[in-house]
């Protein structure tokens, strides 16, 4: 039955494919011409690793590129563990008051103009005096992938058979107890996915950085962006090149990790 | 029944601490927002006359309370450049909302008729590019647009221009931008109601004589009526905010309202009017958020 609608059909091949062309094709191109050895981005000069080695020698894009890195390890970190809490808050909590309220403190952010969320931080941020840098960027890039962490992790909670939790206190765990033992280790690869999503949207935000920083710590898309706003450079697509790298490297190293504690999990379960 | 009610308690107490978070870092800026859109403008740092000073006491707050002012937002309705940016905003976010549907609909669909076993990976492969950063995707569409770059390259080759096209700085680059970076946002909820529909109303249709296209209009259409909501808002708030985009895209014409701010913020230094412009912007989407959380909770309930 389902086999006759689910043909496949010239037209839908066709959008599909198209559409996939469309998503890949710019990055593609750009990180064969960061390769180039042309200094005119446009001509193909042969294949040459220069603008690489010129990324290694620039000191302001590498304090950049060091910064973020640092602003996405920790704020991802610690969204990760708020998320987290929210997520178990929300799918486990029952009914409590203002949970409304929390509920939509933490969907607002996924959809608000960037502009909004960095001009709100900043001005609290001034209202309390606090020098601006690494500890405000990382502050607010929290406050944002936090809300994405806890619909990830709270989807994946809804998904969980909780009789697993009902049966392991009814064997005499308390329900924390029956949480860490039995609930946390079925929702690790959602943590997981949760940390590596916070930890690439952390590198990539332009806007709410730019808010947030102070004089002297920009972190490295605030410097790509000035750079881009210049002009296509073949430096900045060496850099490019070397984000999404990283970015894969994360995602692969992430998926594993949690395929293996996932399996883990399911083999641990007694059933 | 009980061990849930058991559960709840400490569950509850493992959101008090993202709870206070959430307060101070997203709900309190929101207070301070409001707050200095409504006082003066001052040419000190920070650059806004501060409203109250809260140990100076009761007096000092009835004082400043007195000297709330709305010039900002008198500004706001007056000038035609912050009228226009917001027009703009709008137009912008609409236009590209239905590019993005004409265009997410076919490649949702398409997804959603493959195997079963080969849906798992298309749909890895239009969020992929998602985790990729944004900001190098736009700088990826500069390389493509620029004057002798790789579209202008194309097109003389195949003969269809004979001069190379300016597509940089014009409103069709901005377009193409939005349209790259937030497809993945109107896919994923359309291929998720597409992909939930049952087959059988369909093949019911063309047994009771419909054609495929009738069918389609009739029955597969009004049913993913819930995804398309989701998606085009999704999509229509977050880009009615843009900034990035049509500053790296657009002319330097008309502005939208996230450049307007950016502008008002950063190059002239007056926070004042660009906390005015930011409580406007979010006067304006708050109706879209709420209809967003409506269909979101009627997903999760669903789902669920």
């Amino acid at each position: 039955m389902t086999r006759q609608v689910n043909r496949i059909s010239p037209f839908n091949i066709t959008s599909l494919a198209l559409g996939l062309a469309f998503l890949y094709l710019p990055i593609v191109i750009l990180v064969i011409y960061s390769f180039n050895a042309s200094r005119l981005v446009t001509v193909w000069g042969g294949w040459s690793l220069r603008w690489y080695t010129e990324f290694f020698n620039d000191r302001a894009m590498l304090d950049a590129a060091w910064m973020s890195l640092r602003v996405a390890a920790v704020s991802a970190t610690v969204a990760t563990l708020l998320g987290t809490l929210a997520a178990i808050g929300l799918a486990r909590g029952e009914r409590f008051k203002g949970r409304s309220l929390f509920s939509g403190m933490l969907y607002a952010p996924l959809v608000m103009p960037e502009v909004i969320s960095g001009l709100s931080l900043l001005l609290l941020f001034v209202a309390l005096n606090a020098e601006r840098g690494f500890w405000t960027v990382t502050i607010a890039h929290t406050t944002l992938t936090m809300c994405f962490v806890t619909v990830v992790v709270q989807s994946r909670l809804a998904s969980i058979d909780r009789s697993l939790e009902e049966a392991a206190m009814d064997l005499g765990c308390d329900p924390v107890k029956a949480f860490l033992k039995v609930t946390l280790p079925l929702i690790v690869p959602a943590i997981v996915a949760g940390w590596m999503l916070a930890f690439t949207l952390s590198l990539d935000d332009v806007v709410i950085a730019s808010f947030t920083t102070g004089p002297g710590s920009a972190t490295l898309p605030i410097r790509i962006y000035s750079e881009v706003r210049l002009g296509v450079k073949p430096q900045i697509n060496a850099i490019c090149t070397m984000v999404i790298a990283l970015i894969a490297v994360v995602i692969v190293v992430a998926s594993s990790a949690s395929k293996l504690s996932s399996s883990q999990g399911k083999s641990a379960a007694p059933l | 029944m009980s061990a849930r009610s058991i559960f709840a308690r400490p569950a509850r107490l493992a959101a008090i601490a993202p709870y206070l978070w959430m307060v101070l870092f997203f709900l309190v800026p929101f207070g301070f927002v409001l707050k200095i859109s409504l006082s003066q403008t001052a040419i000190a740092q920070p650059p806004y006359v501060p409203l109250f000073d809260l140990s100076a006491g009761w007096a000092a707050i009835k004082a400043a309370l007195a000297e709330l002012s709305l010039d900002n937002f008198k500004l706001l309705v007056s000038d035609s450049l912050y009228i226009s940016s917001y027009l703009r905003s709008i137009f912008v976010a609409v236009t590209s909302t239905a590019i993005l549907l004409v265009i997410g609909y076919p490649i949702a669909y398409g997804m959603a008729r493959l195997p079963q076993r080969w849906q798992p990976i298309a749909m890895m492969l239009v969020i992929v590019p998602f985790w990729t950063s944004f900001l190098i995707r736009i700088y990826a569409w500069i390389n493509i647009l620029q004057h002798d770059g790789l579209l202008n390259k194309v097109l003389l080759a195949l003969h269809i221009v004979s001069t190379p096209v300016v597509w940089l700085s014009t409103d069709t680059a901005m377009y193409i931008g939005i349209v790259y970076s937030y497809l993945p946002f109107m896919i994923l909820p359309l291929y998720a109601t597409l992909a939930k529909m049952d087959g059988a109303l369909i093949e019911a249709a063309s047994d009771l004589g419909a054609s495929p296209g009738r069918a389609f209009w009739l029955v597969t259409f009004p049913l993913s009526l819930p995804g398309v909501g989701a998606g085009a808002l999704l999509c229509f708030i977050p880009i009615v905010g843009e900034f990035v985009i049509p500053d790296l895209l657009a002319g330097s014409g008309s502005m939208m309202i996230g450049q307007t701010l950016w502008l008002e913020f950063f190059t002239n230094k007056d926070w004042p009017v660009a906390s005015a412009a930011a409580v406007a912007l979010l006067l304006l989407l708050i109706p879209p958020l709420l209809l967003y959380d409506r269909l979101q909770r009627g997903t999760l309930r669903g789902g669920g």
